[in-house]
């Protein structure tokens, strides 16, 4: 089957397989992303992030209704972590938005982060891309957690939107620890909830304190998702933040940015893949780690004369 | 490569007994599955629809109320009406020994019935997909 | 005294440990190796065990138990259609069954018709379909609801399936006052363990409040709830646990019938409960007598309930069907008798017992005798019925007990810490504690730390049983013929108009809905349309799932 064209020609089947190979790093991969990359970019792509028991399925669940309600169509990629023992994993997302399996104008698919972080959020993107070829007006990627990687995944979003709940104790140093830099909307969910008050104020302190450096102020929203409360101006907020990129030219900034880091990783990859590829096809790297090893060469030499040899 | 073997979960029709189904997706994922949990009363619809959009090498499902003769079927031929010729279709719960013959026929490749151990259910797949 | 003791317990130990050296213990055993007067410290009889029908009630809840009468041989039953089902009823009645027990099957215990899409396949297979009081009138055909006490497993449609039976009575010529019997009537754990709930936390616990009021005043010898540990215990959890979240799911609902302006001594006397009767005979009886102690508490000293009978806590009994095995399915008979001696000897009001088939199919007339001959044998053989609490005093069974009632205080407290079961349920705290001990279960049946025999020890080849009953397929068209009869001859401006009043109901808080309800049902609605009604003003609940 050629997926890339029955893709193209609205294959479900062959855009959950075109997710497939990518994630499973098929030969094929590289083909199919040639021949969807000219068809993208055509999606608006938001990122979803917080802590665990934030209520992220929920929400997302109920976002993708109101861009429904709205006419557009919906592509979703739910991010769960693997287990680091049995390198297996409990894909739960999709649970919460059973509802929305019926409906043609969505298409969701579960991921686990699997081995390395950083594959994860290449393969992230192209499953971003994939969706983006397939005719999807938005697509969500909704990943657990405050971290390094996370924050590498939804740097392929145009939007962030980052979830805060009252009541999970430190949550405000969380968010300082990294993820106010990627945040371009927070919702306070679960906002019926005591401490939601409090929660908002300590947002907008911190919030003060980066002023200068704001160019954008992130909005505070507030929701209770499995109340469907919110939901209608959150999602108007993000078309609203959509409108200040594109007039800013925000947004083709933003591209350019990934564009450039994609190029890069994708060089820095490959190069790698052929150079580790060529040393250990001959044992010629075996030789020299031992070389290094005994203190006959020092690494710096050696690596400097190979890279001369391997890109003249 | 990093290919993991994934299995949707499902429970089709209205039972709510999910005490099997959910031992069966811990012990999948500590067998280092990938495991697509779908929850309670999902239609067969849903089940073959949440199979093609997950990408699905195996779609397991149990059912303690006795609709498995009618549900079970209906499963299959949807998953197979979309094109996924290749995926496992494996069933557990409470099953007569006397129905087994039948959703065999009907393309389910095991039936499991209570007693099972989890360690079979991922020796079979293991060996299946 | 308990000095003596202590001394010389310690010199008897250091004697018999050369022995124990040469004769390695068997794995797995309970912690202690033998109980004495010392494992009971200074526990006060009086106060703290008591007598029977005394409070805490730890030796029983009637100062008679069995010397006066035995408890009630309830047989749950249900299948295919109202007819069939009409018939098992009336061959068990004349069998020596005490009381009815209704099981439905899964479309009516979550509101829909026979004929609606999502019940393919499912019409009539674990209980009977009951669409509307039509179907009912055929269930209890030619039994007299005056002298017979029901029991229904009906939960999220309980106001529903109530008001059909009070209905049935009516044309019986037997007034609501003159019913006895129970419905299950207990969402919070249908939430938790057992999947048939329909409506959200809120809505559903003004159902429950609603009939609370309702039958206090109306029904006065119904049992409004059966607060069920059963199906926690077969979701997997421990004995601790099935009390404790079931005990703290009876908090949250008499919680909500105080803020909903009952006195607690107005409805706490009809709440009752189901406890499951497991394998490990002497650990279930200590949970029986731990139970009552728990609950007696709670209700005279949290909610300050002053009437005795509000204390008590009375239950009904199931032995273990996910203790049943597929394999070697006779060996079932001989759990059964023991899970039967344990809940008699936990000192159980009734009881039913599953059928050696029941891990295959539903259970053959044929089984269905056996199981309730086995509560005969236990009653008139055994001699387990003669003397009221015949374990209390055992050392270890009391050492137990004090375990047991501890370790569900600490559940209970931590479910208070959360903000009650409602809460717990919602951030999926229950439900995932019973699940890792399910987990943990079946990870000791795979590694043969526990035996099941037949499952992973002492196997056998086996032929296919046969002569398993089967329900007829042709039951759900069966249905929906008589549905479209039925639409067809009943008055449908009657019955429009009684839904639009339930419709206004739900949507006013201060009504009570039972009495729009049971005119509903009287207009011959279906069990679905006046669901549906319910479902488009409340909602439906989403479950809480983490694995």
């Amino acid at each position: 089957m050629d997926i890339a064209k029955e893709l193209l020609a609205g294959s479900r089947l062959a855009l959950s397989r075109a997710i497939t190979a990518v994630e499973n790093e098929y030969d094929e991969a590289v083909d199919i992303m040639k021949k969807l990359y000219p068809h993208t970019g055509n999606a608006y792509v938001i990122g979803i992030t917080g802590p665990p028991g934030a209520g992220k399925s929920t929400l997302t669940d109920k976002i993708v209704k109101e861009y429904r309600r709205l006419g557009k169509t919906v592509g979703v990629i739910a991010i769960d972590p693997t287990s680091p023992f049995s390198g297996g994993a409990i894909l739960g997302d999709r649970i919460r938005m059973n509802e929305l399996t019926l409906d043609e104008g969505v298409f969701i698919r579960s991921m686990g982060t699997r081995g390395s972080l950083g594959g994860l959020s290449h393969k992230t993107a192209d499953a971003v891309k994939i969706m983006d070829a397939a005719g999807k007006d938005v697509i969500i990627v909704e990943t657990v957690g405050v971290g390094q990687s996370e924050v590498d995944i939804v740097k392929a979003a145009d939007t962030t939107l980052v979830v805060v709940v009252p009541g999970l104790g430190d949550d405000i140093q969380a968010i300082k620890a990294g993820i106010l830099e990627i945040a371009d909307i927070f919702t306070i969910n679960k906002a019926d909830r005591d401490g939601a008050d409090k929660l908002n104020v300590e947002l907008e302190m911190m919030l003060d304190l980066y002023q200068d450096k704001l160019e954008w102020r992130p909005p505070i929203k507030r929701t209770v998702a499995h109340r469907n409360e919110g939901i209608a101006e959150l999602v108007q907020t993000l078309e609203e933040y959509y409108g200040y990129l594109k007039e800013t030219d925000k947004l083709t900034e933003r591209r350019t940015e990934r564009v450039k880091a994609e190029v890069l990783a994708m060089l820095e990859e490959n190069i790698g893949r052929y150079v580790t590829r060529t040393m250990q096809s001959d044992g010629e790297f075996e030789q020299m780690v031992q070389q290094i090893q005994k203190r006959e060469a020092d690494p710096y030499t050696l690596v400097a004369d190979l890279l001369k040899r391997l890109l003249k | 490569m990093e290919k993991r073997i994934r299995v949707l979960v499902a429970k089709p029709g209205l039972d709510g007994h999910d005490r099997g189904a959910k031992v069966v997706a811990r012990a999948l994922r500590d067998a280092g599955f990938e495991v697509i949990y779908t929850g309670l009363r999902q239609t067969p619809e849903q089940i073959a629809e949440a199979a093609l959009q997950e990408d699905v090498n195996v779609v397991a499902m149990s059912i303690l109320s006795g609709a498995h003769p009618q549900l079970f079927p209906v499963v299959v031929n949807l998953i197979r009406e979309k094109g996924m010729k290749d995926v496992l279709i494996i069933g557990g719960g409470v099953i007569p020994d006397g129905d087994i013959p039948a959703l065999k026929e009907a393309g389910i490749a095991e039936v499991f019935t209570p007693g099972t151990p989890t360690g079979d259910i991922v020796k079979f797949i293991n060996e299946n997909v | 005294m308990s000095e003596n003791i202590k001394a010389a317990l310690e010199a008897y130990t250091s004697t018999v440990e050369k022995a124990i050296a040469k004769f390695p213990e068997r794995p797995n055993l309970p912690e202690q190796r033998l109980y004495t007067p010392v494992d009971l410290g200074d526990q006060d009889y009086v106060s703290e065990i008591g007598f029977p029908g005394q409070y805490p009630f730890t030796r029983g809840v009637q100062p008679t138990m069995y010397r006066g009468r035995f408890w009630t041989m309830r047989m749950y039953a249900g299948f295919s259609t109202a007819e069939e089902s009409n018939k098992r009823y009336r061959y068990l009645l004349a069998n020596g069954g005490s009381g009815l027990s209704c099981a439905f099957d899964l479309p009516t215990q979550i509101g829909y018709d026979s004929d609606d899409a999502i019940s393919a396949g499912e019409v009539g297979k674990v209980g009977v379909a009951i669409d509307s009081l039509a179907d009912m009138e055929i269930l209890f055909d030619q039994i007299d609801l005056s002298k017979v006490s029901t029991s229904m497993t009906i939960n999220a449609p309980a106001s529903v399936l109530l008001a059909m039976y009070i209905a049935v009575a009516e044309k019986q010529g037997v007034s609501a006052d003159k019913l006895k019997g129970t419905i299950q009537n207990d969402i919070l754990k249908e939430y938790a363990a057992r999947g048939t709930y329909i409506f959200p936390p809120k809505p559903s616990m003004r159902l429950i409040t609603n009939i609370f009021e309702y039958c206090s005043k109306n029904v006065p010898n119904w049992n409004t709830i059966s607060i069920s540990g059963y199906h926690i215990r077969e979701a997997g959890s421990t004995a601790s646990q099935e009390i404790a979240f079931t005990i703290a799911d009876g908090i949250a609902y008499a919680e909500a019938a105080i803020k909903a302006g009952l006195d607690v001594d107005a409805f706490a006397g009809r709440l009752s409960f189901f406890w499951n009767a497991h394998n490990n005979v002497l650990e279930e009886v200590a949970k029986f007598r731990a139970s009552r102690r728990v609950w007696a508490k709670v209700m005279k000293e949290r909610f300050g309930a002053k009437n005795p009978k509000s204390w008590m806590l009375r239950v009904h009994t199931q032995t273990a069907g996910s203790m049943l095995t597929a394999q070697q399915p006779n060996n079932n008979i001989v759990r059964v008798a023991l899970q039967t001696a344990a809940a008699v000897m936990g000192g159980t009001q009734s009881l039913h017992t599953n059928s050696r088939d029941e891990a295959l199919a539903l259970p053959t007339e044929e089984s269905v005798m056996v199981a309730l001959r086995t509560q005969q044998i236990v009653a008139y053989e055994s001699g387990l019925a003669d003397v009221i609490d015949p374990l209390a005093g055992s050392y270890y069974v009391e050492a137990l007990t004090n375990k047991i009632e501890k370790e569900a205080w600490e559940y209970i407290n931590k479910i208070d810490e959360l903000g009650g079961a409602v809460e717990a349920i919602e951030k999926g705290y229950i439900q995932k504690e019973i699940q890792d001990s399910a987990y943990k279960w079946q990870m000791a049946v795979e590694s043969g730390e526990k035996v099941i025999v037949g499952v992973n020890k002492f196997q056998v080849e086996e032929k296919p049983v046969e002569g398993l009953l089967k329900v007829d397929d042709s039951v759900g068209a069966l249905q929906k013929k008589k549905l479209d009869a039925l639409k067809e001859r009943r008055d449908s401006a009657a019955v429009a108009a009684a839904l639009a009043n339930l419709e206004a109901g739900c949507k006013d808080e201060s009504v009570n809905l039972m009495p729009l309800i049971l005119e509903a049902v009287k207009t011959y609605a279906t069990l679905g349309e006046i669901c549906g009604v319910m479902r488009k003003v409340f909602g439906e609940y989403e479950a809480h799932v983490n694995l």
